[in-house]
C-alpha cells in the first residue's frame, strides 16, 4: 500500500512501489489531467506540483513518496477554473491542442510560487516544457496577466 | 464576391427525415465511467435536427456539427462561426458535437468530408457550411411564420429570436425549432456578402478552451470505458522487418499482464491492466525479429542515392518555361549550390493510441484522428466486418500535424488487438519511443539550384533539381499522375494554390524520384518547407551575387504576383528593412504561395562571436484571403514558427541500421520558451478566395531566419538542422 496526498485527500493505492507517480495518477487514480509525454522527463507534460515545486512526475518512483507530502495535480490547482493563471490562459486563448497546458500551468504555477512577478528571464528559465503546438508567446503572456489579475484580486 | 444563391439539393431533406434524435452526442456512445469524459453527455441531442448542421434545443442552445477534426488549429470555432453567421443565432448559445464517420456514410455523406489536413478545414468547406446555417435559418423563420400564419417575408430574425415587424411578436429559435424539423428546406439559400459578415472576421475566442485548463479535457489517451484494457506496441524497429517470435514466459507472470499477442506481421503487444504495467512487460519482452533487407540501410546510404539524383539524366518535369540551359550558358554569371533537408517526426505531443472495441457483430474504435473517414475504412478492413457495421468516434486530438492523418496504423493496431479479446475494449497506447521510431517521416530531398545572372544582376535562367522522396508514391499512389508527385513541387507549380511567387524568364523545376525504404508522410506544411528553403535561400544567395538588395532583387521579378508582393511590403515596411536595426542584429526575407495563401516573414537574428543564434523578432504577414477567426490565425502563425524553427534547429532523424536513431525528446528536441522570439502578426485578407491558415507559415520560419544568420555571420547553412552547424561568423 502507497500512502499519498493528492489535491487535500488521503489516498491509498496498493500498486507496485516503481510505478511512476504519473501513471499512478493516471490509472489508479483517474486523474487524466496530468499527461504522458514523454516518460524521461524531458517535456514537462506530466508536471504536477509536490509541496508546491514543479516535479516531472514521470520521473517519480511512487515509493519515494510519502502522505506528508502535498501532491496537487491540475484538478487541484483551482475549483471551477479560478486560479489566476487559468483565468488569464482563458482570457488569451492560450491552448492550441491543448495536451501539453496542464504540465505548462502547473509549470508557470510553481513558478509564480516562488516569484509572484517572474520577469521575462525567469520564465524562461523557469517554464521548460515543450509545446509542439507553439503556444509560447501567448504562455509568456499568460503568466504576465495572471500577475496582473492576482494583484487586482487582492486590491 | 456578393451575395450567392445556392440550390439545395433535394437529398437535404430525404436525408433529414432519418433524424438520429437522442443519442447523437459523443456522450451517449460512450458507457458512462465516471470519468469526467463524459461532460460531453450533457450536449447530447434529445431533440430533431433542424438540418444536418444544426440542432437547436428548447433551451436555446445551438448545437453546430463539425465534421473536420479539431487539433489545435481552431477549425471548430471556424467553422461554428460560418454556420452561425448565416443561421443568426446568439453565439453565446453555441455548442459543437462530432458526427461520426458511420453516420456519414448512412446519410450518403451529408457532412462531405471529415479530412483535416491540407489546412482544408476552413477553405475546404465554408460554402456547404455555410449553406447549411442559411438553410436551417430559413427553416427556423419559416415555423414561425406558419405558427402566426403570417407571410415570412415580414419576419426577420436577430439572435436567435425571430419578430413578426408587422404586429411585434416574437418567438425564440428554441420554441419554433421542432416545427422546423418538419418543413421542407428551401430550394434555393442566399449567402450574405462578406460585407455584411458579423461573425466571420471577428476574433471571439474559442469554443474548447475551458476544459483544456483544468484536467477536464479528454484526449485518446486519456479515455477509459467499463472493463478496459491497455496495451503497448512494438513494430520491428527496422523498417520492413518483420516479427520472428517473441518468449512470453518471461513476462505473463508480471503484475497486471493478461495477454501477449502477435499484431499483423511485425509487431508485438503487451495487453493488461494498465498501460504502465504492459509497458514494463513489453520491455522485458524478449523478441526476434526478422530485420530483412533494409537492415544495412543508414543515412549515409540514402544520401548517396539522393546525390545520384541530383546529376541523373532522367527527371520529372514540374514546371518549365523558355530555354534554361541556354540561359545559363549565356549568363554573365552563374551561382551553384546544393542543399539537403533531412527526415523529421511529427512528434505530436500525445502518442498515437486508438480504443477498440471488437466483437463477432460490431466494432467501435474511439480514436483522435485527422480523418474520420480513413480511420473508419481503417477498423472496417482490421475488423474483417462489413464497414456498416463498424463505426469511428473522434476525441479532440493531442496534435496531429499531419501524422493522424493519411495513415491509421494504430487504428488499424488496436483493432488487431481487441479482434484478438472479443468484446473487452482495448485501449492501445504508444511509447513516445515507438511514436519516435514509427512515424511517418517528414519525405528527404536534396535540391541543386544554378540560376544564371546577366550583365544588369538580374537571373535570366534557373534550374532547380530535386532529388529525393515522394510523399504520394508511398501513401497513395492513386494520386499521381503519369508517376509525377506533383506535391513535390509544391510552391515551384507554374499556378494554383501553391504557385511560385516569381517570374523567371527560364525556369526548369525537376524532381529526380528517389524513394528509400523509411515511410514518409505529410508532415505540416508538407513540402514547401524543404522547397521554400531551396528557394528563398538561394534567391538570398543570387542577390547576394549580384550585389542586388535581396528585398529588390525579389521584387524586380514580382510584378505578376501581386498578393505575394503585398505580404512581402508588408513584412518589410513593418521590420524596418532598409533601416538600421539594432546592433548586432540582422534581417532576413522570405514569401512563398501555399495552401492557397499568401505569406511572408522577417527575421532578425544576431549571432554572438561563439556562435550562439537568437532570434529576436520575426514580423509576418498572410493573405488568407478571408479571415475568419483573426484571433487564431495569429495564434497558428506564432505557432508555426515554433513548429518551423524546431525543425530548422533540431529536427532531425537519421537512419542506422534501417531504424530510425532517434527515440525521444532528448535526441530529438523541441525548441522552448526562452528560444521563442517576439512575432508580430499582420493578417492582410484581401477577399476573393479562401486560402489556408494552419500550414503556410511554416515554411517562411526557416529561409527568413536562415537569410538573417548569412546577413549576421556572412554563412551559407545548406545541411539542417542547425545544431549541427558552427555559426561563428566567417
Ligand atoms: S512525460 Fe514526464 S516529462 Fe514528459
Ligand atoms: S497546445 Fe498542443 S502541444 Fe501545447
Amino acid at each position: 500500500m502507497v500512502k499519498l496526498t493528492i489535491n487535500g485527500k488521503p489516498v491509498a493505492i496498493d500498486v507496485d512501489g516503481s510505478t511512476p507517480l504519473l501513471w499512478v495518477l493516471r490509472e489508479q487514480l483517474g486523474l487524466t489531467g496530468t499527461k504522458y509525454g514523454c516518460g524521461i522527463g524531458s517535456c514537462g507534460a506530466c508536471t504536477v506540483h509536490i509541496n508546491g515545486k514543479a516535479v516531472r512526475s514521470c520521473t517519480v518512483p511512487v515509493s519515494s513518496l510519502s502522505a506528508a507530502q502535498k501532491i496537487t495535480t491540475i484538478e487541484g490547482l483551482s475549483a471551477d477554473n479560478r486560479h489566476p493563471l487559468q483565468q488569464a490562459w482563458a482570457e488569451l486563448d492560450v491552448p492550441q491542442c491543448g495536451y501539453c497546458q496542464p504540465g505548462m500551468i502547473m509549470s508557470a504555477a510553481a513558478l509564480l510560487n516562488t516569484k509572484p512577478n517572474p520577469s521575462d528571464a525567469d520564465i524562461d528559465a523557469g517554464v521548460t516544457n515543450i509545446c509542439r503546438c507553439g503556444t509560447f508567446n501567448r504562455v509568456r503572456r499568460g503568466i504576465h496577466l495572471a500577475v496582473t489579475i492576482n494583484k487586482r484580486g487582492r486590491s | 464576391m456578393d451575395k450567392q444563391r445556392i440550390n439545395v439539393s433535394r437529398r437535404d431533406f430525404l436525408i433529414q427525415t432519418t433524424t438520429l434524435g437522442a443519442g447523437f452526442s459523443l456522450g451517449l456512445y460512450l458507457p458512462l465511467t465516471g470519468n469526467a469524459a463524459f461532460a460531453a453527455e450533457k450536449n447530447a441531442t434529445t431533440v430533431p435536427e433542424v438540418n444536418a448542421w444544426v440542432v437547436i434545443k428548447p433551451d436555446e442552445t445551438v448545437i453546430i456539427r463539425i465534421a473536420r477534426s479539431e487539433m489545435g488549429q481552431g477549425t471548430l470555432t471556424g467553422l461554428a462561426q460560418m454556420v452561425a453567421e448565416e443561421l443568426e443565432c446568439d453565439w453565446s448559445r453555441v455548442t459543437t458535437e462530432y458526427p461520426t464517420p458511420g453516420q456519414n456514410l448512412a446519410r450518403e455523406k451529408i457532412w462531405q468530408s471529415f479530412s483535416t489536413g491540407g489546412s482544408q478545414g476552413i477553405r475546404g468547406s465554408h460554402l456547404y457550411v455555410r449553406k447549411g446555417g442559411a438553410v436551417a435559418r430559413h427553416m427556423l423563420i419559416e415555423a414561425a411564420a406558419n405558427h402566426w400564419g403570417v407571410p415570412m417575408a415580414e419576419c426577420h430574425v436577430a439572435n436567435g429570436v425571430i419578430t413578426h415587424s408587422p404586429s411585434g411578436r416574437s418567438t425564440t429559435y428554441g420554441k419554433v425549432a421542432a416545427a422546423a424539423a418538419e418543413l421542407f428546406p428551401p430550394e434555393q439559400v442566399e449567402l450574405k456578402d462578406p460585407k455584411d459578415w458579423k461573425l466571420i472576421g471577428k476574433p471571439v475566442k474559442r469554443l474548447d478552451t475551458l476544459d483544456k485548463l483544468n484536467g477536464k479535457q479528454v484526449y485518446g489517451a486519456d479515455l477509459t470505458l467499463p472493463g478496459m484494457l491497455n496495451a503497448t506496441i512494438k513494430a520491428c524497429p527496422v523498417f520492413g522487418g518483420t516479427l520472428k517470435s517473441f518468449d512470453d514466459s518471461k513476462v505473463r507472470k508480471m503484475p497486471g499482464v493478461r495477454k501477449v499477442l502477435r499484431v499483423g506481421d511485425n509487431a508485438v503487444a503487451v495487453v493488461a491492466n494498465t498501460w504502465w504495467q504492459a509497458k514494463t512487460a513489453l520491455d522485458a519482452l524478449p523478441i526476434i525479429w526478422v530485420e530483412g533487407p533494409n537492415s544495412t540501410l543508414s543515412s549515409a546510404s540514402i544520401s548517396k542515392m539522393l546525390d545520384e539524383g541530383l546529376t541523373a539524366s532522367e527527371a520529372f518535369v514540374g514546371n518549365k518555361n523558355g530555354d534554361v540551359d541556354k540561359a545559363l550558358r549565356g549568363a554573365v554569371k552563374k551561382v551553384e549550390a546544393t542543399y539537403a533537408y533531412p527526415y523529421q517526426n511529427h512528434a505530436t505531443m500525445e502518442p498515437m493510441n486508438a480504443t477498440a472495441r471488437w466483437t463477432t457483430d460490431r466494432c467501435e474504435v474511439w480514436c483522435p484522428t485527422q480523418n474520420g473517414e480513413a480511420a473508419l475504412e481503417a477498423t472496417a478492413a482490421a475488423s474483417g466486418l462489413p464497414i456498416t457495421k463498424c463505426d469511428v468516434y473522434k476525441l479532440l486530438l493531442g496534435g496531429g500535424f499531419g501524422r493522424r492523418g493519411a495513415i491509421q496504423d494504430f487504428v488499424t493496431q488496436a483493432v488487431a488487438i481487441a479482434r484478438q479479446i472479443p468484446g473487452t475494449p482495448v485501449k492501445l497506447l504508444w511509447s513516445r519511443e515507438e511514436d519516435m521510431q514509427h512515424g511517418h517521416y517528414h519525405p528527404i530531398t536534396k535540391c541543386k539550384l544554378v540560376g544564371g545572372l546577366d550583365k544588369q544582376g538580374e537571373l535570366t535562367g534557373l534550374h532547380i533539381r530535386i532529388s529525393g522522396q515522394s510523399i504520394l508514391a508511398a501513401v497513395n499512389p492513386k494520386w499521381m499522375k503519369n508517376g509525377v508527385d506533383m506535391i513535390t513541387f509544391q510552391g515551384f507549380h507554374p499556378d494554383g494554390d501553391h504557385a511560385i511567387s516569381y517570374t523567371v524568364p527560364n525556369l526548369l523545376v525537376e524532381h529526380a524520384m528517389r524513394n528509400p525504404p523509411v515511410p514518409p508522410g505529410f508532415w505540416r506544411g508538407v513540402n514547401i518547407n524543404q522547397n521554400a528553403i531551396y528557394m528563398e535561400c538561394f534567391l538570398d544567395e543570387l542577390a547576394h551575387a549580384a550585389g542586388k538588395d535581396p528585398l529588390a532583387f525579389r521584387r524586380k521579378m514580382m510584378a505578376d504576383h501581386p498578393k505575394s508582393l503585398a505580404v512581402l511590403n508588408a513584412v518589410a515596411e513593418k521590420a524596418g528593412w532598409g533601416k538600421p536595426a539594432a546592433k548586432g542584429v540582422h534581417r532576413g526575407l522570405a514569401v512563398v504561395k501555399t495552401f492557397g495563401s499568401h505569406v511572408a516573414a522577417c527575421a532578425e537574428v544576431s549571432v554572438d562571436a561563439k556562435g550562439k543564434l537568437r532570434v529576436h523578432r520575426i514580423v509576418a504577414a498572410t493573405d488568407p484571403g478571408y479571415a475568419v477567426n483573426p484571433q487564431q490565425i495569429e495564434a497558428q502563425v506564432e505557432g508555426s514558427f515554433v513548429y518551423g524553427l524546431s525543425a530548422l534547429l533540431y529536427g532531425e532523424c537519421t537512419i542506422k541500421g534501417g531504424a530510425v536513431e532517434q527515440s525521444n525528446f532528448h535526441d530529438y528536441p523541441s525548441m522552448l520558451i526562452k528560444e521563442m522570439p517576439k512575432v508580430e502578426v499582420i493578417v492582410m485578407p484581401s477577399g476573393g478566395f479562401w486560402g489556408g491558415i494552419g500550414e503556410p507559415t511554416i515554411a517562411v520560419a526557416a529561409p527568413a531566419v536562415l537569410n538573417a544568420i548569412f546577413a549576421a555571420t556572412g554563412k551559407r547553412i545548406r545541411q539542417f538542422p542547425l545544431k549541427h552547424v558552427d555559426l561563428r561568423p566567417v
